[in-house]
C-alpha cells in the first residue's frame, strides 16, 4: 500500500475505490441483484423444483460439458494460432490477425446459421462428415462447433503478448545447453504460458456459458438432448415466468461465478509460482 | 435476431412515409408539419411485409381524411417476446399478435388494457384469420395429404418448439384439434397423435422462421407444419418451385388478435388514431391488403374475391379444440402439460 500509494498517477486511493464500487455497482451489482429479487418470491421448494427439473439437469449438463470441450479445445488451437502469429513473419499475417477477431464482431446469430448452413447434411462440411457417420448439426456435438467458434479470440489475445515477451534468445539458451525442443517447450515455454493459457480458458468459457444467438440454430434445441440452459431460460419467458427463469439463471450465474473465482485463484498460484522460478 | 428485427423496423418507417406521401394527394402542405403524429404498432415476425403495406395504405386514408400525417413504426419478433417488450414498457400504441393469451398478458401483467379487450373490435378483435397448413417438397414423394400421414413411420416433421413460437403452439393445436375432432376422437388419441407426431420431429427451432430455413435451406424434414400466408411466401417466393402447399381438409381457426394498449394511447393522447387504425383493418382496402399477403379476410365480399387463393379446409375453433389459451396453456404447454410429458424422460 504504502509503496504504491507513492506511485500514484490517478488522484487518490479513497476517490479511485469509491468510483470504481461505484461504477462496478451500478453497471453489474445493480442489475445481478435485480435477479436474485425476482427468484426471492419464491419458496425455496419451488426454487429447486425449478432448477433440479431433468431438463434443466441436462440442459446444465451439456452447457457446462460443451462450454468444456470447446474451451479446451481453443486452449490448444488458440497457442497454436498465437505461436505461429508471434513467431513468424509471412505474407498474409495481417489478414489472419484480423481474422482472429472476427468471432467477436459477427453477431453471434448470423454465425450460428452460417455455421448450421455448413454442417447441415446438404453443407459443404456436413455432406461428407454425414457420408462418416458423423452428424453436427442438430447435435450437442454441434453446440460445441458453435462454442469452439465464438471463443478462439479469447485463448489467441490472452497468449499472444506473453509470447512476445518470451524472448527467442531463451530458447535458444536451453538449446545450447542440450534440451531436446519438447524439453523447451514442457519446461521452459509452457511453464511461462500457464497463466495466459488459463485466463484465455476462463473467459472462452465464461463466454459460452451465456451462448445463446449462434447455438439455437445449429442445436436441435430437443428437451433432455440438444437443450442449452440460456433456451431453457428464454423458454421460461415465453411462458411469463418470471421467476422460473430467473431462477434458472442464478443457478447458472453462481455456478460460472464460483468457476471464475476458482480459476482466478489456480491463476494466481500459477502465477506465484512461475514467480518463485529462479532465472524466470 | 430480435435487434435485427428491430433495427429493420426502424429503417423501413422512414420508407413506409415515403411511400405513403408518394401515394397520397399532397393536399396538406407544409404547414401540417407539426401535426404529424406517430403509432408503434408491435407485433410478430411474419406481418412485417404485410404491415409494411398496411401502415401505408393508413397513413394514405387518415391523411385525406383528417389533414395530418401519421407514420406506423412497425416492432416484429417473437410473439410472447414482442408482449414482454409491451410489459416493460415498450410504448406500443397497437400490438397485433400471433396469439390472444400474449394479449390477455399485457392485462394480467401490467394492466395495460381492460380484460374484456377481445371483445372490443368484431371478430374475437382478429381482422385477418389464418390456418395451419402443410409444405411439401416438390411433387410430393411421400404422398402427405392428411394429419395421418405425419405419424407415418419414416416420416419427419419440422415445427418450432411450441414453447418458444407462438406460431407452434397453433400447429400443435391444429394436430390435437383433429385427433380430438375426427373419427373416433377422444382426449386419449388425441394425446397418442401428438405424441407419435412430435417423435417425428427432428428439431425444434425457437421460432416460426427458423422452422422454415430449417426447412426450405437445410433441406431437413419432409413435411413443414406452417402458417398457410408463410406457406405461400415461401412457395411463391422468386423462382421457387421446390415445394408444394398441401391444404388438410381438417385444420385449425388462427386468430391473430389485434388490439389498442389504453395506457399507452391515453397517455400520449394517441388514442383516435389508433383506433382508426385498428378499425381500417376491418376495411374493404384493410382486408383486401390482408387477402393480398395470404391471410384469409372477415369480409365476406373481399374473401370472394380470392376464394381461389384460400382452398376449403374445414377450420376448428380454439374454443372447440382446446377451450381458451389459459386452459390451452395449462393443459398443454406449461410445465408438466402434454408437451413436457411427451419429452418425459421415460418417453424417449
Amino acid at each position: 500500500m504504502s509503496r504504491s500509494s507513492r506511485h500514484r498517477v490517478l488522484p487518490g486511493f479513497r476517490l479511485t475505490l469509491g468510483y470504481t464500487w461505484f461504477y462496478l455497482g451500478l453497471v453489474v451489482l445493480i442489475p445481478l441483484s435485480s435477479l436474485f429479487l425476482k427468484t426471492f418470491s419464491l419458496s425455496w421448494e419451488a426454487f429447486w423444483s425449478t432448477v433440479t427439473t431433468a431438463r434443466a439437469l441436462a440442459a446444465y449438463r451439456l452447457s457446462f460439458g460443451a462450454s468444456l470441450a470447446a474451451a479446451l479445445a481453443n486452449v490448444v488451437f488458440g497457442l497454436l494460432v498465437a505461436w505461429v502469429l508471434v513467431r513468424y513473419r509471412f505474407p498474409g499475417r495481417d489478414v489472419l490477425e484480423s481474422l482472429v477477431d472476427l468471432p467477436f464482431a459477427l453477431p453471434t446469430a448470423v454465425a450460428g446459421l452460417t455455421l448450421t448452413t455448413l454442417f447441415s447434411n446438404k453443407g459443404w462440411y456436413g455432406q461428407h462428415l454425414e457420408a462418416l457417420g458423423i452428424s453436427v448439426a442438430y447435435t450437442s456435438l454441434g453446440v460445441a462447433v458453435a462454442l469452439t467458434f465464438i471463443g478462439l479470440p479469447f485463448v489467441v489475445r490472452a497468449v499472444q503478448p506473453v509470447l512476445e515477451e518470451l524472448d527467442a534468445d531463451v530458447e535458444e539458451a536451453a538449446a545450447t545447453l542440450g534440451a531436446s525442443p519438447w524439453q523447451t517447450f514442457r519446461r521452459v515455454l509452457f511453464p511461462a504460458l500457464v497463466p495466459a493459457l488459463l485466463s484465455g480458458f476462463t473467459l472462452a468459457f465464461a463466454r459460452a456459458l451465456g451462448e445463446y444467438g449462434s447455438v439455437v440454430f445449429i442445436s436441435g434445441n430437443m428437451p433432455l438432448r440438444t437443450e442449452i440452459v440460456p433456451l431453457l431460460i428464454i423458454t421460461r419467458l415465453e411462458q411469463y415466468d418470471y421467476e422460473g427463469a430467473t431462477a434458472i439463471a442464478i443457478v447458472m450465474l453462481a455456478a460460472s461465478f464460483s468457476l471464475l473465482l476458482a480459476v482466478n485463484l489456480l491463476h494466481r498460484w500459477s502465477h506465484r509460482r512461475l514467480e518463485a522460478r529462479p532465472g524466470a | 435476431m430480435e435487434s435485427r428485427a428491430r433495427s429493420s423496423a426502424r429503417n423501413w418507417a422512414p420508407l413506409a412515409l415515403l411511400l405513403s406521401l408518394a401515394g397520397c394527394s399532397r393536399s396538406s402542405g407544409e404547414e401540417d408539419a407539426g401535426r404529424s403524429v406517430t403509432l408503434l404498432n408491435v407485433s410478430y415476425d411474419p406481418t412485417r411485409e404485410l404491415y409494411e403495406d398496411l401502415n401505408a395504405a393508413f397513413a394514405c386514408h387518415w391523411e385525406s381524411a383528417h389533414g395530418q400525417r401519421v407514420s406506423i413504426r412497425q416492432s416484429h419478433g417473437g410473439s410472447g417476446k414482442q408482449a414482454r417488450s409491451v410489459i416493460e414498457g415498450l410504448t406500443a400504441d397497437v400490438v397485433t399478435l400471433a396469439l390472444a393469451y400474449d394479449v390477455d398478458m399485457l392485462h394480467a401483467k401490467a394492466q395495460l388494457l381492460p380484460a374484456d379487450w377481445q371483445s372490443r373490435l368484431p371478430h374475437n378483435s382478429a381482422p385477418y384469420t389464418s390456418t395451419v397448413v402443410f409444405v411439401v417438397r416438390k411433387g410430393n414423394p411421400k404422398g402427405i395429404h392428411d394429419w395421418d400421414d405425419l405419424v407415418r413411420e419414416g416420416i419427419t416433421v419440422i415445427t418450432p418448439n411450441p414453447k418458444t413460437s407462438g406460431g407452434a403452439r397453433w400447429n400443435y393445436l391444429a394436430a390435437w384439434g383433429q385427433a380430438l375432432k375426427g373419427k373416433g376422437g377422444s382426449e386419449a388419441r388425441a394425446q397418442a397423435y401428438v405424441e407419435k407426431l412430435y417423435r417425428n420431429v427432428p428439431v425444434l427451432d425457437s421460432g416460426a422462421r427458423g422452422a422454415t430455413t430449417t426447412f426450405a435451406e437445410r433441406g431437413l424434414g419432409d413435411v413443414l407444419l406452417a402458417w398457410e400466408n408463410e406457406a405461400y411466401l415461401l412457395t411463391r417466393e422468386a423462382g421457387r418451385s421446390e415445394f408444394e402447399v398441401v391444404v388438410p381438409p381438417v385444420s385449425i381457426l388462427a386468430e391473430p388478435p389485434v388490439a389498442l394498449v389504453d395506457r399507452v394511447v391515453d397517455r400520449k393522447g394517441t388514442r383516435a388514431v389508433a383506433e382508426a387504425y385498428l378499425r381500417y383493418l376491418y376495411s374493404d382496402e384493410g382486408q383486401e391488403i390482408a387477402a393480398r399477403h395470404h391471410f384469409r379476410p372477415r369480409s365476406a365480399a373481399v374473401a370472394a374475391k380470392h376464394a381461389s387463393g384460400f382452398p376449403q379446409v374445414t377450420r376448428l375453433t380454439l374454443a372447440e379444440v382446446a377451450g381458451d389459451w389459459a386452459r390451452a396453456q395449462a393443459a398443454h404447454f406449461a410445465d408438466g402439460g402434454v408437451l413436457d410429458r411427451i419429452y418425459a424422460p421415460h418417453a424417449n
